[in-house]
């Protein structure tokens, strides 16, 4: 597919990797910020083809995990409503809540149905008019507008039984926080391409600015990542912190303007929660009061009862990019992606289920 | 959860005042909607996340950046062999 098979092409990436092992004259600790990055790195070997000194670590860019379990224990209260039915992106399905998962509701009779995109939920509403449907609207900046997209519509058509679960997470914040703790390892990041399509470079630029730190826009194909390691390498090895954009046949400085304006029609920055973090101030969306009718945690009464973390995961380290996966005694023992004990196990682009997926045999035990 | 594909856009409709489109994914086509890439136009690629348009990707820029990958094999004699894996 065009666009897709010359950036998995063979020989460019060998000459991507000689020009990063020439140009590193010294090691350097660089962070992917997205699950999907971290799926290709993994999948292609990319951290073991890289030179040793280059180490890349895993940053919490996947939605699926950063999902609190509070959230996720709502979702399986409306999931098993009689009258709702609860809509949701397949990776959502086998994420532990704190006693069941929403696939185990299913089992049960539960009403849930898997959609790859929002304006099916609508749909779904608006053939089910005596039912309530919930869609449970989870992701980052790249997912916010289509989501924000069915809100609208939804508000547009009159669709009165539709209703969103929001827990909407945004980047920025949890870079931010990232580099303020104390122990930060991370030199240099790879920014995510597509949430940067989305938003445009400007908050990274003010990252750049405020911590002196290079920050490279990167693709999702193993020859994107490969060349935005090169171009942080190279802003390192010459002592430069610079906003730079490797995914440019993607993201315009700007981002898509009509994007980020029904972003800001329908939602607003408040507090989020993630799992394994912890609140993060200013890291999320929730809906604008204009569209409270459609906010599920209006329209249901729910509980907001605090809740335990399995004791041994140590997915929090994991999502800082302070642990490897392997580094975890139950990792691919007592948790697998069959018996998640946290969220980077369970979704695909989680980098506990990465390594698991691509590393388990090569580990030693 | 990110993850957005290149498609060909085939045709344009409007269909309640929203603009969607059918889009070309290798063998396959889907409808896309294309409310957030007005300037998307038939033979336009653009990348699709959840049934959304999310960029027109800029297939000059696209080719100009591919053109200098492929020129880094003009410097290979003077590079050291890649790390065995």
């Amino acid at each position: 597919m065009k666009y897709i098979d010359e950036y998995r092409d063979r020989e460019i990436a060998h000459k991507l990797l000689a020009k990063v092992a020439q140009r590193a004259q010294h090691p350097w600790v660089l962070m992917e910020i997205c699950g999907g990055q971290t799926h290709t790195i993994m999948r292609y070997g990319l951290d073991e083809l890289l030179p040793r000194g280059i180490e890349l670590v895993h940053g919490p860019g996947c939605p699926v995990c950063v999902t609190p379990l509070e959230m996720i224990d709502k979702a399986v209260a409306l999931a098993s409503r009689p009258d709702v039915i609860l809509v949701s992106y397949g990776d959502m399905l086998r994420v532990p809540g704190s006693k069941s998962d929403l696939l185990g509701i299913k089992a049960q009779g539960g009403d849930i149905r898997v959609v790859y995109s929002p304006v099916e939920a609508v749909k779904i509403a608006q053939t089910n008019p005596q039912r309530q449907v919930v869609f449970f609207a989870i992701g980052f900046e790249t997912t916010a507008p289509p989501n924000a997209m069915a809100v609208w519509q939804a508000r547009q058509l009159g669709v009165k039984n539709f209703s969103v679960l929001v827990s909407h997470v945004i980047v920025p914040p949890a870079i931010r926080l990232l580099l303020n703790q104390p122990g930060n390892r991370v030199q240099g990041f790879i920014a995510p391409g597509h949430v940067c399509t989305v938003m445009g470079a400007g908050e990274y630029k003010e990252l750049v600015r405020e911590f002196c730190i290079p920050i490279v826009i990167g693709g999702f194909e193993p020859v994107d990542l490969l060349q935005a390691v090169l171009m942080l390498v190279e802003q390192l090895e010459d002592g430069r912190a610079e906003l730079e954009n490797q995914y440019s046949r993607s993201v315009l400085v700007e981002g898509n303007v009509p994007a980020r304006r029904i972003i800001d029609e329908v939602f607003e920055v408040c507090d989020r929660k993630w799992r394994g973090i912890g609140v993060i101030p200013q890291s999320g969306y929730r809906l604008r009061s204009a569209f409270a009718a459609f906010d599920a945690e209006r329209k249901f009464e729910m509980e907001n009862a605090g809740v335990e973390e399995s004791a041994e995961c140590i997915s929090a380290l994991v999502l800082q990019g302070r642990k490897k996966p392997p580094d975890c005694p139950a990792f691919a023992v007592r948790c697998t992606p069959q018996t998640p004990l946290g969220a980077p196990m369970v979704s695909s682009e989680g980098a506990c289920a990465a390594y698991y997926q691509y590393r388990r045999h090569a580990l030693p035990h | 959860m990110c993850l957005a594909i290149p498609g060909k856009i085939l045709e344009i409709d409007e269909c309640n005042a929203v603009r969607v489109g059918k889009v070309q994914f290798g063998g396959i086509t889907r409808q896309v909607q294309l409310g957030f890439v007005p300037e998307a136009g038939i033979g336009d690629y653009v990348m699709v996340h959840v049934g959304f348009a999310i960029s027109v990707v800029d297939a000059e820029d696209a080719q100009h950046t591919y053109e200098i990958l492929e020129s880094m094999g003009l410097l290979e004699a003077e590079l050291p062999p890649a790390e065995p894996s």
